[in-house]
């Protein structure tokens, strides 16, 4: 993907903030992303760092008494400026999303095909039956689920193919962009394989754009174009996943690849301590805590973006331009001992 | 030895709808686990590694008599549990605990960590002095990680994280000095970010503690790193066991090689492999005949037990591939596929009324040059048209039983690797 493609979906300076009895908690602070048409964006992070927050802020999906600021750019308009209705005319044929539990989000007794024809009377009304019925048809097919099961009930399936009606059923409005929220993490690892692998074909069959969000950096990694790491409502890194995976910038996102556990790991890797509580976060730098390489200047002063390279953005104090820091900011943070059982 | 595991069977009936029982009508029995064997030597770790529905759960759980087996035995350092009563296995419990998936689940709200992971000294009955069980708290809080301990002494577990809470529920396994722990699944449900350091408290527990380890779990890559050997379940059975190194380095049962391909690596030169099993774990009700892979297996042949569920799955796959107008064409020759629902060696496909059956035997030759490699076809004996319809008949399935691979110590229930199916 490059620059010069006209995005087609873009995240400004998004804020997302839920009110608690103990203050506002800021589960997405100050986000900016882009997505090009038919590309596959991973988000990844811990848990409780905003990655699904910010999935459904640009969905508009968020809970009451969640506040937003900022702006989703999508086909010239901030979606943020949206009503509640207007909302719901975007979502489906323009933005759709998938969840993680597709036994839950299908009504269990409606068959298949009255799911399909209810979706598709919401978003386009005027279709006939049999124009319904050969659309819904060509996409499930498209999801390996044969056409003598069109009329069968959401219990007759196994969950990899309820997670393929779901896909489907999400495909149908032909969205220009999908949020995929932890799509795979309730099936085993072959049902997987093979839902990743329907995934990473959308973008030939329907040029759709996807954002993949997931606490699994292996996945992203088979799968996506590119990634953004989050951490304590921030994007602490983001660029294409060749780049970040294989020379990552910053701490954040080396520790997190480093704890990774696979087939290819040879000796165990931890981050010590948790992420942050999101209602008085520390100060500068909010990885600082646990950062392995933390400057005094990263206690004190937030790090701004910076672009080491035209691809990627990271946000810490180490690609700082030479000059940008004295002597005494660039000398080594003395930290608080971190108790062995203060972790996520 | 310490513990000895013989041809166990957990079967599970299935109660059906009041209608059927009252009808006498047959409900089915889920073997959820069906003949394991399997032995472990003091101080070693076994991982139990399967898909959900494998039976791993149940087979961790039957072995510390939490579920009644239906048949074979269970032997702790000799003594035959699974033969005990309740209050004869309760003593027994003391030597052997189990660490669940859920912190958030495994542990009591309403208790704090002192009474919650002190509860085994009340149930045992070793002592009910309070300042012993706090003391004896506060060594198996230091022993896990949780210090300072003042400050977790009195903590409810909704003030814990999840790395936290299940390093209470493992001071609650270990407080009573168990021989052998069973963790199902134990960092699952963690953040990477601290699996490993879970991970690595358990393996600090083994060596200090001289711990025996069951590990239940569907991940083979946290599975490398714990276990001396690993057994590979699928279906309630065990279709691979051996040392961790020479499985990992060569795995022998087509469902070990596929599991490992399929596993994710944060390597962005790996694509996401396309050539793996199709389909999902079948319904535990009515497995497949023979090996209870055959059906998702690339490499499965003659003697795997083909049926005619696998001929009703050989046209539904087809019929994602096809057109409109090809699948209306060939729907107009086939009558349902669902008749094929009953497992049998014989498959009466009728031709819709009609239709001459000739064409459908056509039919399924094409299928058939077209796709000559599809394993499916290996089963099949014979076709020939018969009573307004075709006829499909399968070579007789064999269920494969765990043998000794020639040169090593795994053992593998797969044809592939039995020279009587060899030509």
């Amino acid at each position: 993907m490059t620059t010069t493609v006209e995005p087609l979906l873009s995240v400004c300076d998004l804020r997302v903030w839920y009110g608690t009895s103990r203050g506002p908690v800021r589960a997405v602070d100050g986000v900016s992303v882009d997505i090009a048409p038919g590309e596959m964006l991973g988000l990844v992070g811990e848990s409780g760092c905003g990655k699904s927050t910010l999935g459904r802020g640009i969905l508009g999906l968020l809970p009451p008494g969640a506040v937003m600021d900022g702006e989703v750019r999508y086909g010239g308009n901030n979606l943020l400026a949206y009503t509640a209705e207007e909302m719901r005319q975007v979502r489906g044929p323009g933005i759709g999303l998938i969840f993680q539990e597709p036994m839950t989000r299908l009504n269990p007794l409606m068959r298949v095909s009255e799911h399909f024809a209810e979706t598709l009377r919401e978003h386009e009304p005027g279709m006939s039956r049999g124009e319904m019925a050969e659309r819904s048809l060509r996409v499930l097919r498209g999801m390996g689920i044969p056409p003598t099961r069109f009329r069968s009930y959401p219990h007759e399936f196994s969950g990899g193919m309820r997670q393929r009606i779901m896909i489907a059923l999400a495909l149908v409005l032909q969205p220009r962009f999908l949020v995929a929220d932890e799509p795979t993490t309730a099936l085993d690892v072959l049902v997987e394989a093979q839902i990743l692998g329907i995934l990473a074909d959308l973008r030939r069959n329907f040029d759709t754009a996807l954002l993949l969000i997931t606490h699994n950096l292996a996945i992203v990694a088979e799968s996506c174009d590119r990634v953004a790491v989050m951490y304590a409502g921030k994007i602490v890194e983001q660029g294409a996943v060749r780049d970040v995976f294989t020379e990552p910038r910053h701490p954040y996102t080396r520790e997190l690849l480093a704890s990774t556990i696979s087939l290819s790991t040879t000796r165990l890797h931890y981050i010590p301590g948790a992420p942050p509580d999101l209602v008085e976060p520390p100060a500068g730098c909010r990885f600082h805590p646990r950062c392995p390489e933390a400057m005094r200047v990263c206690a004190h002063r937030e790090p701004a973006q910076t672009s080491p390279d035209l691809q990627r953005r990271v946000a810490c104090w180490l690609a700082a331009r030479p000059g940008e820091l004295d002597e005494d900011e660039r000398e080594p943070l003395v930290q608080e001992v971190i108790h062995t059982a203060d972790e996520a | 030895m310490l513990l000895d595991v013989a041809d166990l069977k957990v079967h599970f009936a299935l109660r059906g709808s009041f209608a059927a029982r009252l009808l006498g009508r047959e409900t089915g029995v889920v073997k959820a686990v069906d003949g394991v064997s399997f032995q472990l030597r003091r101080g070693e770790v076994l991982g139990l590694v399967g898909e959900s529905g494998s039976g791993k759960t149940t087979l961790g759980r039957a072995i510390l008599g939490l579920v009644r087996p239906t048949g074979g035995r269970v032997c702790l350092d000799g003594i035959e549990i699974s033969a005990l009563r309740e209050a004869q296995l309760r003593p027994l419990r003391r030597r052997m605990q189990m660490i669940f998936q859920d912190p958030h689940a495994s542990l009591n709200p309403a208790m704090n960590l002192a009474e919650a992971i002190g509860h085994p000294l009340r149930i045992q009955k070793i002592t009910r002095d309070k300042d012993e069980i706090r003391s004896q708290v506060a060594a198996a809080l230091d022993r896990v990680g949780l210090t300072p301990v003042e400050r977790f002494l009195d903590k409810y577990p909704a003030d814990l994280s999840g790395g936290q809470k299940q390093r209470a529920v493992i001071a609650r396994a270990i407080i009573l000095h168990p021989e052998l722990v069973v963790a199902d699944e134990p960092v699952s449900m963690l953040d990477m970010s601290v699996r490993a350091k879970v991970l690595e408290l358990m393996v600090d527990l083994k060596r200090d503690l001289g711990l025996t380890y069951l590990y239940v779990t569907h991940d083979l890559a946290t599975a490398r790193f714990f276990c001396d050997r690993v057994a590979i379940m699928y279906l309630g059975r065990i279709v691979e066991i051996g040392p961790a190194e020479q499985i990992y380095a060569e795995p022998r049962h087509p469902y070990t090689v596929s599991l490992l391909r399929a596993i994710p690596e944060p390597d962005p030169r790996r694509a996401v492999p396309r050539d793996l099993p199709r389909g999902e774990v079948p319904d535990a009700v009515h497995p497949p005949l023979g090996c209870a892979f055959h059906p998702r297996c690339p490499r499965a042949f003659a003697p795997c037990g083909w049926e005619s569920r696998d001929l009703r799955a050989l046209f539904e796959q087809r019929w994602t591939t096809l057109s409109e107008e090809e699948f209306a064409a060939e729907r107009e020759l086939v009558d349902a596929v669902g008749t094929l629902d009953i497992p049998a060696t014989t498959a009466h496909l009728p031709a819709l009324r009609g239709r001459d059956p000739a064409a459908l035997a056509d039919l399924l030759a094409s299928i058939r040059a077209h796709q000559p490699d599809e394993p499916f076809w290996r089963g099949v004996e014979d076709v020939h048209s018969a009573d307004g319809g075709v006829t499909v008949t399968f070579r007789d399935g064999v269920e494969p039983q765990l043998r000794p691979i020639a040169d090593g110590d795994v053992e593998v229930a797969c044809h592939l690797y039995d020279n009587a199916f060899q030509s």
